[in-house]
């Protein structure tokens, strides 16, 4: 059987309520998303400012599947560029990070500033007279795509496209509020690390996106009370409805035995903490919420869990395949006391987190479920079938914001 | 060199890889120290001095709550490891201790069948020759893992 391109795919007559399992699988749609979403009028994370201090700084990333430079220019600003010699094509920038005051590509040592303008053809007119390019040859015509950067409260996002409105308004207000909330003061970067997921990216951001399971699939946090539903929360979803975030308020868990009755796994046991300075934290932000996830469509997710403060990237390899690269952060002003919390509380992240270590399994999971049922569905019905702002966790409604925002890119 | 020294280590390593390799967990935390640190990081952390770990632990109770954790909260698929452990170098430091640094490499079998090379690195080891029991335990213990990217999760130490 020929595939099916992803123009003949339609989306399921139940709409937002049904996720059909080809959107996880098929190579058509994966090509597309790189063009109409990474390539497309969304705001794409590349890293923070702080990993970028001085002019001349810059890293490697992605775009997509895109590869990208982010520097620091002469001046201070930020830029993004395609990481392609405009000659042949070859990565102009093989380096993770460093400061440099250019580029010289290896392959025929093309060189470019930090703008990513094409600065130097090497043997442009030739030796001697002989060889060289004719005198009307043009080559900054393949140069590398420049973005438009911006950077909000130090996170720094990229486009392609012009028509992607300002980063704030692409955000929201709610969403801003909540990213100025965890980014208040000037930040210290303490390392980082990734994940590889045996799943479609897509699988990941659902994961995120999905109040609904935090507490039934981590059961570490069951365990200990740290966030059964049954707490005083909630989701917001903002943007588009591609953008969300759900929040925990500290030690009000009503004690109730919902979990017990519903027989979750998770409830049993009653294991305790040797140790539980593991969970010793500081309300540092002031405000009760003992946990915050945002995200930002495509790929961007902000975390708070307790003192533990992350951003992650998401980033697809292949149409099974995904990256989550993690960096981790502290605020400069932390003192040594501080910095150990934030290392021991570590331990509920990453890929041997105690409530993170499930979600790459459980997405991989899917991606294995569904091999034999590309024309099926996900059924996305708790919370209704609309998308909108809930005081529940136990709503799948900023999945659903997910699949709006996904579907009017995708224009399927 | 100190034979008898080399060999005390390299002893300790491999009771401690045939612990975890065996799926020994509840030992695992009785080859430190009560006050005994384990962290697991990535070299690209360590070189640049980052000290965000991957896994942590600064007390025996702690390494217990993880290996509770595993036995009773996380969920990860059934999953064995195979350790590999090479080119010990140890060096006395003071009367009662040494400090050892050990190549690693970790396979990961799969119940699926599948297996991967999982991990590689160093063991940067401080070791209390005389520890319980008169016998040898880990002070501290720092993997150093080569690369900053892991396959799905890490639940069973390294």
């Amino acid at each position: 059987m020929p595939p099916i391109s992803s123009e003949a795919r339609t989306w399921p007559a139940e709409g937002l309520a049904r996720v059909p399992y080809w959107i996880y699988q098929d190579e058509d749609i994966y090509r597309r998303e790189q063009e109409r979403i990474f390539r497309g009028a969304t705001w794409n994370f590349l890293g923070l400012e702080a990993e970028l201090p001085a002019p001349g700084d810059f890293k490697t990333t992605f775009v997509g599947e895109m590869p990208v430079v982010v520097t620091r220019d002469g001046k201070g600003r930020l830029r993004a560029f395609e990481n392609r010699c405009a000659h042949r094509g070859a990565l102009l920038c093989i380096k993770q990070r460093g400061n440099a005051k250019e580029f010289a590509c290896v392959y025929h040592n093309w060189t470019y500033d930090l703008e990513g303008n094409l600065t130097g053809v090497a043997f442009r007119r030739g030796i001697q007279g002989k060889g060289g390019m004719p005198a009307d040859a043009k080559p900054e015509t393949e140069a590398p795509r420049k973005f438009r950067v911006a950077s909000f409260c130090g996170l720094i996002f990229a486009t392609l496209s012009e028509a992607t409105p300002p980063l704030e308004d692409a955000l929201g207000p709610e969403i801003a509020a909540r990213i100025r909330r965890v980014m208040k003061e000037p930040i210290r970067l303490l390392g980082g690390y990734s994940q590889m997921f045996s799943n479609n990216w897509k699988l990941y951001l659902d994961n995120v996106k999905d109040t609904y399971h935090a507490s039934l699939l981590h059961s570490f946090f069951t365990t200990f009370r740290l966030n059964r539903l049954s707490q005083k929360g909630g989701v917001i979803v903002g943007g588009d409805g591609g953008n969300h975030v759900s929040y925990t308020m500290m030690r009000t868990d009503t004690g109730g035995d919902e979990y017990e009755r519903a027989g979750v796994r998770s409830a049993a046991g009653g294991y305790r903490l040797e140790a539980p300075e593991l969970l010793e934290s500081v309300d540092e932000i002031g405000d009760g919420i003992s946990l915050q996830i945002l995200g930002v469509f495509p790929g961007f997710v902000l975390q708070q869990i307790m003192n533990s403060l992350a951003v992650r990237q998401v980033l697809p390899k292949g149409v099974a395949e995904t990256e989550l690269v993690w960096t981790c952060f502290g605020y400069a002003a932390d003192d040594e006391a501080m910095t150990e919390r934030r290392m021991k509380q570590a331990n509920l992240i990453g890929p041997a987190g105690y409530i993170s270590m499930e979600d790459g399994a459980a997405t991989a999971f899917v991606q294995r479920g569904v091999q034999g049922a590309a024309e099926r569905a996900a059924f996305v019905e708790m919370g209704g079938r609309g998308v909108g702002s809930d005081e529940s966790r136990v709503s799948e409604t900023s999945v659903r914001g997910l699949w709006q925002a996904y579907r009017r890119h995708m224009e399927l | 060199m100190d034979i008898e020294l080399q060999l005390t280590v390299e002893n300790l390593l491999a009771r401690y890889v045939h612990a975890l390799d065996e799926g020994r967990l509840e030992d695992w935390p009785e080859f430190f120290v009560d006050a005994g640190r384990y962290r697991i990081t990535t070299a690209e952390n360590h070189e640049r001095g980052l000290p965000i770990p991957v896994l942590y632990a600064d007390s025996r109770a702690m390494l217990r709550d993880r290996v509770t954790a595993l036995r009773h909260a996380n969920i990860y698929e059934a999953q064995r490891y195979r350790h590999t452990v090479s080119a010990t170098l140890v060096e006395r430091d003071g009367t009662s201790a040494a400090r050892a640094t050990s190549h690693f490499q970790v396979l990961r079998i799969m119940d699926t069948g599948e297996s991967m090379l999982f991990a590689s690195g160093r063991y940067l080891d401080r070791i209390r020759l005389n520890g319980a029991g008169g016998k040898p335990q880990f002070e501290e213990k720092i993997v150093v893992c080569d690369s900053r990217r892991f396959d799905t999760l890490l639940a069973i130490p390294l």
